[in-house]
């Protein structure tokens, strides 16, 4: 059952990301295909036993940031200005796929070579109390510096989206 | 779990980075290139839970959320600079972009 779950979510994973790079006539239907992806994702992390990230996953990814992708794609209104510039130089661009495709590859092998059983993991690994417990004992500097990011990040986009750059 | 392994985590994450990358590489459109860096930021995800359940520890899941933290402040900060090139400029491609280029 869940080597079944895996072949599938890993399958629809790499499929929509080829359609996130490989859609070339509109940014919405990258955004839809990345949707997709997200999803498939967070399916693989639940079979991970990491339910919080999948949830957090489902919620960050699939739900707030594609849907501001989407809203951004139709306030500027764009139309067909994807495939523009996409042939320059075909051929050294073909061979610099490739080799990173094989790089990327031969990375995972010799990451994965010396791999062990996996551990059974105690009950209650990745729940919600489990990282909660964490984060808010262990790991609290970090969950105020996240914070204080996250504040950064909303002035700055309220500023840089409100002005005209002169 | 069968026949899976981390192995086969690690290999879908690579694949995934790859094309990610690909799409940074290849395309010239920004938001599809921003959506490419979103692909490769969730494959390293990937990688870091996988790794965190063969190991049997959850620091890789906080580290894999502190992650998606950041990436959702990027994705804000990105989004809003690419709306102001578009305002000043009327374009999304990336050549037409270069005032910063050396």
């Amino acid at each position: 059952m869940r080597t079944a779950l895996f072949w599938i979510f890993s399958i629809a994973a790499v499929a929509s990301a080829l359609g996130v790079v490989g859609s070339l006539r509109s940014p919405i239907n990258s955004a839809l295909s990345l949707v997709v992806s997200m999803l498939a994702l967070a399916g693989l992390y639940v079979l991970l036993e990491a339910q919080f990230v999948g949830l957090i996953q489902v919620m960050v990814y699939a739900g707030a940031i594609v849907v501001l992708f989407l809203f951004v794609i139709m306030l500027l209104n764009l139309r067909g200005s994807g495939a523009a510039g996409a042939e320059s130089q075909p051929i050294a661009k073909a061979i610099g796929a490739l080799v990173a495709v094989a790089a990327t590859l031969w990375l995972a092998r010799t990451l994965a070579a010396g791999r062990a059983p996996w551990p059974d993991v105690e009950e209650g690994f990745g729940t919600t109390r489990a990282i909660g417990e964490a984060l808010y004992t262990d790991y609290v500097l970090s969950v105020q510096v996240a914070g204080v990011l996250l504040l950064a990040g909303i002035v700055a986009a309220v500023v840089l989206a409100k002005k005209k750059i002169d | 779990m069968g026949d899976i392994s981390g192995y086969h985590f690690q290999i879908v994450a690579a694949l995934i980075f790859s094309i990610g990358a690909l799409g940074v590489l290849l395309r010239r459109n920004m938001i599809v290139m921003f959506m490419s860096i979103e692909l490769m930021l969730n494959a390293a995800n990937l990688s870091l839970v996988a790794f965190s359940r063969e190991i049997g520890n959850d620091q890789g899941q906080i580290l894999a959320f502190m992650v998606m933290v950041v990436a959702a402040v990027e994705v804000a900060v990105g989004l809003a600079i690419i709306i102001s090139l578009v305002r000043n400029r009327d374009t999304v491609n990336i050549e037409d972009t270069s005032q910063l280029k050396w």
